[in-house]
């Protein structure tokens, strides 16, 4: 008895493949995505605990001016303070072979017993610099492979102003430098930024530095209340030019990292729930409709003396199958699309290992969410059929009864045609699997608008960083602060044609028991070439008297504008000052506050001085004037917007251009499963009807309008509803992508609109045109002669 | 009407048609050389048991379906070879269909599926008179599901005769019915037969149906046993059921 039963549920499979396949993949997409996202958010901040751990990453970083060795037990002595470390760290120009452009390096001294201290770096190729030599160093692996300098290479460096050739050792990998990033610039970049060890003794030769440190690392306890022994750090580091201690959130490589994880956790959190939700709704709805259609064959059977219990099994069973490939195909897929993002993020991040996480938790959840959509769907039709008297479960369903009720009047009035009556009338008569296909549709045009939508956030970071914001062609960072008269000296450099000053300063902005550690950046007045943005307002004119704050900070500080704000100067002077806060702004990037700089200077009560110069140059001078920065040893940073901004679109185009493709294809697979399936449903409920259209001599394409026309007017009404989805998620993925370190601005363009309900009603298009080809294959004489 | 028969014109004519279905390895022959003609403004009633062939002759005339072997023709056009197309543009435009199960599209209202045809028809009456015709007028507002299945099923003849058909092709018009309604249903064919003059053919199980009738053709096993004229017709209400 039972072994017939299975090979009926096998052959039923077969004949429904088609929707069987369609089912599994929309159920499968929904959990692919979870899978994947969770999986990789997962694999990446385990990968991150393990790296720390293993290479002890310091809690807490403070950079000073100089700090005798003796003085750092001090800093040990703080309660919960597990370990300290001190080196030294400054910024040099580098002149590689077959590189025209100046890099910059950041040198780091490395002890002898680095492997005892913290931020331990790993040796990947080559070996450590040989503590005798003064020559000898070693580099970060990306900034040595971009290069090709491999053990044995030479370059130069401009070290404390002397030009030194350096040899290469060996490749190295940290904890620190996860992500790298040149001071000054908005992206890594391998080419132009690089890390360099040298041991100790040639660092503090280099720099006048013997006995003394400028760069500390501290390890906390378990438990430790960090602000507090920040507090006491900062007392003790004050004498020695400290500038503040600080945490993991404001180290760079950490907090883009965590800013990365975060984002990936948003885009985890917020779209798989929706894919699968949808998936879940579909398939209750197909599944019901799919057993309802078996009402004879359930009445049969009973009749035959089946139990009902035997019956509901076997249906469950049919539903089972189908949901269990679904989860198969996504947990599959999930763990395929897990691997490549995760080789996309290994390529952008410098991980030494992997530890992949199968985020089992999520494949367990979205299968459990899969199987119970998948049963409930197939319960609740079963249940229908075999509570039937099984004559009444054989003989044809009553037909659908059609009521005229207000909105029916008024279609009526409309004067239609009469297949166009036969749509308006089938979507109002089953409002429930209109909405769900509504939905289904609506769902795919919000997901797409939110995968758009991030271009057009994009452009406006890029339009306003670098098309309005930024519009010099170069940025020098200055080795040490210089009086403005330096802006002349610069105006001769070569293919200069206007100069703009800059004056970063690290400070502490106060506001009550509230603080937040950042720069402020003075503007000077005249060529206007790096300007104050706002996401919405363009450029803003900075008041000759107050703070323009970027709104994160200001939220954090519960600043508005209006109010004032204390700046604790983390370098000399070292004062205290209360500015009032003239504006807030969204600014794309970054977190530092801005101020014109004669209101800075006059609150400071000190001359003018500067420590970035921006330069709008020539661009046939561009190879001058990066020969001559090589040897100029006031410069220690220099940024060329151009290639910046290559960069940019560079690293978009790895990142996130593949997350979007991933989510277009997502959402185009929903479309089409809702609406394939939905139009199966329809084909083979009115395959009676349509037939008999055919018979009354209508066409094929008159008969298939009625098919695709309904699917289509749902599609076409879902998509207004979809941009408002959009337009929701939208807001909702700016507010959980953005981190301290990159804030998206909420812009949607009509493009995104119009292109996310092009794609959508051409997936439509396309499914329904799929199942349409089927009408012509439906026997008129047998579709006639059948009664459901 | 006996006169007005017999100087009619053949409306169909059948020549020596063979209908063969093949199912994997298993050939039914459904027609074994069949020949017959139709005349304008005769009502012939086919009887035979099931799987004489009845529907598969009905659905070659109609055309729904195709000749295995054997020539038809509807008036100088030779149906045997027509495409897809064709026939869709034949059925559109010569010929009305009864079905035993009214095929009715249940979302439209009874004028609105009388309507369905007249909108894609050359010449056709409007719906109300049709619905008239067939004694429907009062509820043609009606939803099929909100009609007794008597009253659905003279929605279908109206919707098969708005066009003013040629021919009016019915199967098993009555099957479904009982003896009340089936009468009104005979009633109404009757007299679009009397009125418009459409060539009626009609299959039944019920042989003292054959009484309506003009002619009455007897299939058995896929050939044509018996093709003779009823001499003396009666009314659809002297029928008994």
């Amino acid at each position: 008895m039972v072994r017939v039963l299975d090979r009926k549920l096998l052959r039923d499979l077969r004949q429904i493949w088609a929707q069987t396949l369609a089912i599994a993949l929309v159920l499968g997409c929904g959990i692919m995505v979870m899978v994947a996202a969770y999986g990789t958010q997962r694999s990446l901040v385990e990968t991150q605990a393990a790296y720390y751990d293993r290479h002890r990453f310091a809690d807490l970083f403070v950079a000073a001016t100089r700090v005798p060795v003796t003085r750092l037990a001090e800093l040990a002595d703080i309660d919960h303070v597990a370990q300290v470390d001190g080196r030294i760290s400054f910024h040099a120009v580098l002149d590689i072979d077959g590189m025209q452009a100046p890099a910059v390096g950041q040198v780091l001294s490395l002890a002898a017993d680095a492997g005892q201290g913290l931020n331990v770096p790993l040796l990947r190729h080559g070996r450590l610099p040989d503590p005798d030599r003064l020559d000898e160093v070693a580099l970060n692996e990306s900034f040595a492979q971009a290069h090709d300098l491999v053990p044995g290479s030479r370059f130069r460096a401009v070290l404390n102003g002397q030009l030194r050739e350096l040899q290469v050792t060996g490749w190295l990998l940290s904890p620190e430098f996860i992500y790298t990033m040149a001071p000054g610039t908005i992206m890594p970049d391998d080419r132009r930024f690089g890390l360099i060890w040298m041991n100790e003794a040639a660092a503090a030769a280099a720099m006048d530095m013997q006995g003394a440190v400028n760069d500390i690392a501290l390890r906390l306890m378990r438990g430790a209340d960090a602000r507090a022994v920040i507090a006491q750090v900062d007392s003790v580091l004050d004498p020695f030019g400290g500038t503040g201690a600080h945490g993991r959130d404001r180290q760079t490589s950490h907090a883009f990292l965590d800013s990365e994880l975060t984002q990936l956790d948003a885009l985890a959190r917020f779209l798989p729930p929706v894919f699968l939700v949808v998936a879940a709704f579909l398939v209750n709805m197909v599944l019901g409709r799919l057993i309802a259609m078996e009402r004879a064959q359930i009445g049969l059977m009973r009749a035959l003396g089946y139990r009902r219990a035997e019956i509901g099994l076997h249906y469950l069973k049919l539903a089972g199958m189908i949901g269990l490939l679904g989860v198969g195909l996504g947990w599959g897929g999930g763990l395929l699309l897990r691997e490549g993002m995760l080789l996309l993020y290994v390529e952008f991040f410098r991980f030494p290992f992997l530890i992949r996480d199968p985020a089992l938790g999520a494949m367990g959840l979205s299968g459990a969410l899969a199987l119970a959509a998948v049963l409930a769907g197939a319960a609740r039709a079963v249940a229908a059929a075999i509570r039937l008297p099984p004559a009444e479960a054989m003989s044809p369903p009553a037909p659908p009864s059609f009521g005229r009720g207000r909105i029916d009047r008024a279609i009526a009035a409309l004067r239609l045609r009469q297949t166009s009556m036969m749509i308006l009338r089938s979507v109002l008569r089953w409002p429930g699997r209109a909405a769900i296909t509504l939905l289904g549709v609506s769902t795919s045009v919000g997901v797409l608008v939110a995968s758009y939508f991030l271009f057009d956030a994009i452009d406006v970071v890029r339009d306003r960083v670098f098309q309005q914001g930024n519009r010099q062609h170069v940025t020098l960072t200055l080795a040490r602060d210089a009086p403005d008269s330096v802006l002349l000296d610069a105006l001769t450099l070569p293919g200069v044609t206007s100069v703009q000053g800059g004056y970063a300063l690290p400070v502490r902005l106060v506001n009550g028991h509230r603080s937040r550690q950042t720069a402020v950046i003075a503007q000077f007045e005249g060529a206007e070439l790096a300007q104050v943005m706002d996401d919405e307002q363009g450029v803003i004119t900075l008041s000759d008297r107050g703070l323009v704050l970027p709104e994160l900070v200001a939220r954090h500080l519960r600043i508005s504008a209006g109010d004032s704000v204390q700046l604790d100067l983390l370098v000399p002077p070292r004062d205290t000052l209360t500015l009032p806060v003239t504006a807030i702004i969204r600014q794309g990037m970054g977190s530092e506050a801005h101020i014109a700089a004669p209101a800075l200077f006059a609150a400071m009560r000190v001359a003018p001085r500067v420590n970035q110069i921006h330069l709008r140059i020539d661009p046939q001078q561009m190879p001058a004037l990066q020969a001559r920065i090589k040897s100029l040893p006031t410069v220690a940073g220099f940024a060329d917007w151009e290639e910046l901004r290559a960069q940019f679109d560079a690293s978009l185009q790895e990142g996130m251009l593949t997350m979007v493709m991933i989510y277009t294809l997502i959402g185009v697979l929903i479309a089409i499963g809702v609406v394939y399936n939905a139009a199966r449903i329809q084909l083979s409920e009115r395959s009676h009807e349509l037939a008999s259209l055919r018979v009354l001599g209508f066409t094929r394409a008159e008969v298939g309008f009625v098919l695709i026309g309904e699917m289509m007017l749902l599609t076409l009404l879902a998509v207004p509803l979809g941009w408002v989805m959009g337009y929701a998620f939208a807001q909702g993925m700016v507010d959980a992508i953005s981190t301290d370190v990159v804030q998206l601005p909420f812009v949607i363009s009509r493009r995104t609109y119009a292109l996310a309900a092009l794609v959508v009603v051409g997936a439509s298009l396309a499914a329904v045109l799929l199942v349409r080809r089927r009408l012509d294959r439906v026997d008129l004489v047998s579709a006639l002669k059948a009664r459901d | 009407m006996a006169n007005a028969r017999d100087i009619a014109e053949p409306v169909f004519r059948l020549v020596d048609v063979t209908r063969v279905f093949r199912t994997g390895k298993v050939a039914v022959h459904a027609l074994r050389g069949v020949t017959l003609s139709l005349n304008e403004g005769e009502v012939v009633v086919l009887l035979g048991a099931s799987g004489s062939g009845k529907s598969t002759l009905l659905n070659i005339l109609g055309g729904l379906d195709l000749p295995t072997d054997g020539q038809v023709f509807f008036r100088d056009r030779n149906l045997t070879r027509a495409s897809d197309g064709d026939l869709t543009r034949f059925r559109r435009e010569h010929v009305g269909f009864v079905f035993q199960f009214y095929n009715l599209v249940p979302s439209l209202t009874a004028r609105e599926n009388v309507a369905l045809v007249t909108e894609i028809a050359r010449n056709p009456m409007t719906p109300e008179e049709a619905l008239d015709m067939v004694g429907l007028g009062p509820r043609m507002d009606h939803f099929p599901s909100e009609l007794s299945g008597g009253e659905q099923q003279r929605v279908a003849i109206a919707r098969a005769i708005a066009k003013r058909p040629e021919v009016l092709l019915c199967d098993e018009p009555t099957g479904a019915l009982d003896s009340k309604t089936g009468v009104q249903v005979l009633e109404a064919l009757c007299a679009v037969n009397r009125n418009l003059g459409t060539a009626t053919v009609l299959i039944t199980h019920n042989a003292d149906i054959q009484r309506i009738a003009h002619r009455v053709v007897v299939l058995a096993d896929g050939r044509i046993t018996r093709d003779e004229v009823n001499p003396d017709r009666v009314a659809p209400s002297q029928v008994s059921w």
